[in-house]
């Protein structure tokens, strides 16, 4: 019963913070469950249907191999949040590597990997993550590591700053006195503190990611056919428009609402965990 | 401006290692997965990729110099002259966007700062909040749908209607263009093909913009000298304007050059959805013909101007604000 008030307490003062927990829990469920909330295969080709305007049948229509498009977006679903925690993750864990061992070393490696990482930064993110998925390959995969590593150098600053000054701290001064090996404290020091800011980047970042990913499937650099994604059915859809608009409508509203439902709960954490940011 | 060179010359070695060292082998890149051994080793000489990696470089880099982007395999012409023809488009859709973004965005944040926690500010917030999850390509259709398909009051797909002859090239910016020469009706079908893209591109970073405009404004409003005119007497829209909106926009230019980046890219995505037929359009396009070296002569191209705009910001900063010495 406390915890309920708790909740409730929770959600009316932190109602948009609310609301992105809430998506993003519906959009894990939906994703883990696809096999059984959706109606049809996702997979199936039908071609009597092809087409078919949003109905009994099928609630949202039917694309122009009569596949349902309902049921490709929840399948679709998976390969969002694939991109979005892939894309933070892997930027995330070399961010903390490289930004550490950076901020720790200083001098010469530190002056190299933030030039590096200013020359990276001087690209607009989707041109130099679209010109990195051309030269990997097209397809899903690669354009996750694109994305991921045009994203690295935002984890490198955020954490090679915290690492400088962690550094400077007593129980680091304390271990080297000691004559604790570098890796040691690294990984016992200055990594543990510097996870929280990271976190927080990182549930900002996964919106932007699932939207970047989306785009570069749109462009034909990402998933390819006959993959259910949402981007790349966006894509499809785009040529019918104009007469069957339910095709390229829906994927995208759902992309539109995940992306929104992580970036109010982002938003939301950095909030309450960054005292600056309140009000 | 050594600066501009240190940068410019990193970002010449980025471009690089995404083309050379990246895909593992170029030629067989260019020439498809059904090349025979020789005219593969043919190529690899005739590139210079039997050489090694640093002087692969240094070859590179010396045609970058003399403006060569390679060869584009779609179309067999060179990479920049292909690029030089569809960059007037793109700049002009850039330059409406920004302003579009630039203005309503500043006055969205003033309004909003202005009259703070009232729904005014709060309508901002949540437009920002949306404008960061909207993903611009189905935004596009969807404008498209409605204002096109639906309601018929705008045009949807290129710079001018199919039976108006473009304006005598000047600047190669319809619109200027056409107002250059008088040239009315041209000028008429440029901006009414202008509206769509423009809103759909600026409206993605309008709500940046309108944020940090507030925030400044915000930090600037509880300044010392604020409460000291207030008290003097002076009417509260008059401190708005004269005092406190000059020092809260200089932060805002810097975000006009990072703005400019990323409209640069979502242009990609604007050209084309609305067949704009700008350098976004050619990339998308290169990218269904494998086209590697126009996908790179892109990117080159948009980073050097990015670049170059992001110093010049950085010039003006000091101009704008006497406390900053440059």
């Amino acid at each position: 019963m406390a915890q309920f008030r708790y909740l409730r307490y929770f959600t009316k003062r932190y109602p948009l913070t609310v609301t992105g927990a809430v998506i993003i829990f519906l959009v894990v469920m939906v994703s883990l469950a696809a096999p059984l909330v959706s109606p049809h295969n996702p997979y199936t080709l039908n071609l009597t249907d092809r087409l078919k305007p949003p109905g009994s049948i099928y609630l949202l229509g039917t694309d122009e191999l009569g596949r349902d498009i309902l049921s490709r977006i929840i399948y679709g679903a998976r390969l969002s949040l694939l991109a979005g925690v892939g894309i933070v993750g892997i930027a995330g864990l070399f961010g903390i590597v490289i930004g550490s061992v950076s901020g720790l070393l200083g001098g010469k490696v530190d002056q190299a990997v933030m030039r590096l990482m200013d020359i990276m930064l001087a690209f607009p993110s989707l041109v130099l993550a679209l010109a990195l998925s051309a030269a990997l390959g097209a397809n899903f995969r690669n354009s996750i590591l694109a994305i991921a590593i045009v994203k690295i150098p935002v984890y490198v600053r955020l954490v090679r700053g915290q690492a400088l000054s962690i550094k400077e701290r007593q129980f680091v001064k304390a271990a080297q006195t000691f004559g604790a090996p570098k890796v040691w404290i690294i990984s016992r020091h200055i990594i543990p503190n510097c996870l929280a800011p990271v976190v927080v980047q990182a549930t900002l970042g996964i919106g932007e990611a699932i939207l970047i990913a989306a785009t570069l499937s749109f462009i034909g650099l990402g998933a390819q056919p006959p993959a259910a994604e949402w981007g790349a059915m966006v894509s499809m859809g785009r040529i019918y428009l104009l007469d069957q608009w339910w095709y390229a409508s829906f994927p995208g509203i759902a992309i539109f609402i995940t992306v929104i439902g992580f970036n109010l709960f982002g938003d939301g954490v950095r909030d309450m965990l960054d005292p600056r940011f309140r009000n | 401006m050594s600066q501009l060179l240190i940068v410019l010359l990193g970002v010449s070695l980025v471009t690089f290692l995404v083309s050379h060292v990246v895909p593992g082998d170029p030629a067989r890149m260019l020439l498809g997965q059904r090349a025979d051994a020789q005219t593969l080793e043919n190529l690899r000489h005739v590139m210079g990729l039997d050489k090694p990696v640093w002087l692969q470089y240094f070859d590179y880099l010396g045609g970058l110099l003399q403006g060569d982007l390679g060869i584009s395999i779609r179309s067999q012409r060179p990479v920049l002259s292909e690029l030089l023809t569809y960059f007037p488009a793109t700049i002009e859709l850039t330059l409406f966007a920004m302003g579009f973004a630039v203005i309503s965005g500043v006055g969205l944040g003033l309004l909003s700062a202005a009259y703070r926690d009232t729904p005014i500010d709060h309508g901002t917030r949540v437009l920002a909040i949306l404008g960061v999850s909207t993903p611009l390509f189905w935004l596009g259709l969807m404008v498209l749908l409605l204002f096109y398909k639906h309601l018929g009051w705008l045009p949807g797909s290129g710079r001018l209607d199919s039976f108006i002859n473009p304006p005598t090239q000047i600047t190669g910016l319809y619109v200027l263009d056409s107002i250059l020469t008088g040239d009315w009706v041209a000028l008429k079908s440029s901006i009414l093909h202008l509206v769509l893209p423009t809103i759909c591109l600026g409206y993605i970073q309008l709500a940046t913009i309108a944020r940090l405009v507030r925030a400044s404004m915000i930090e600037v409003l509880e300044q010392d000298y604020i409460k000291t005119a207030l008290a003097n007497g002076i009417p509260r829209y008059r401190i708005i304007y004269r005092h406190a909106l000059r020092n809260a926009l200089i932060p805002t230019v810097t975000l006009i050059g990072l703005t400019f980046g990323e409209l640069l890219g979502g242009a990609i995505l604007t050209e084309t959805i609305f067949t704009w037929p700008g350098m976004g359009k050619y990339v998308v396009d290169s990218i269904s013909f494998l086209d590697f070296p126009a996908i790179m002569g892109f990117t080159i191209l948009v980073a050097t101007i990015y670049v170059i705009i992001n110093m010049v910001v950085d010039l003006l900063y000091p101009i704008l604000d006497p406390q900053i010495k440059g």
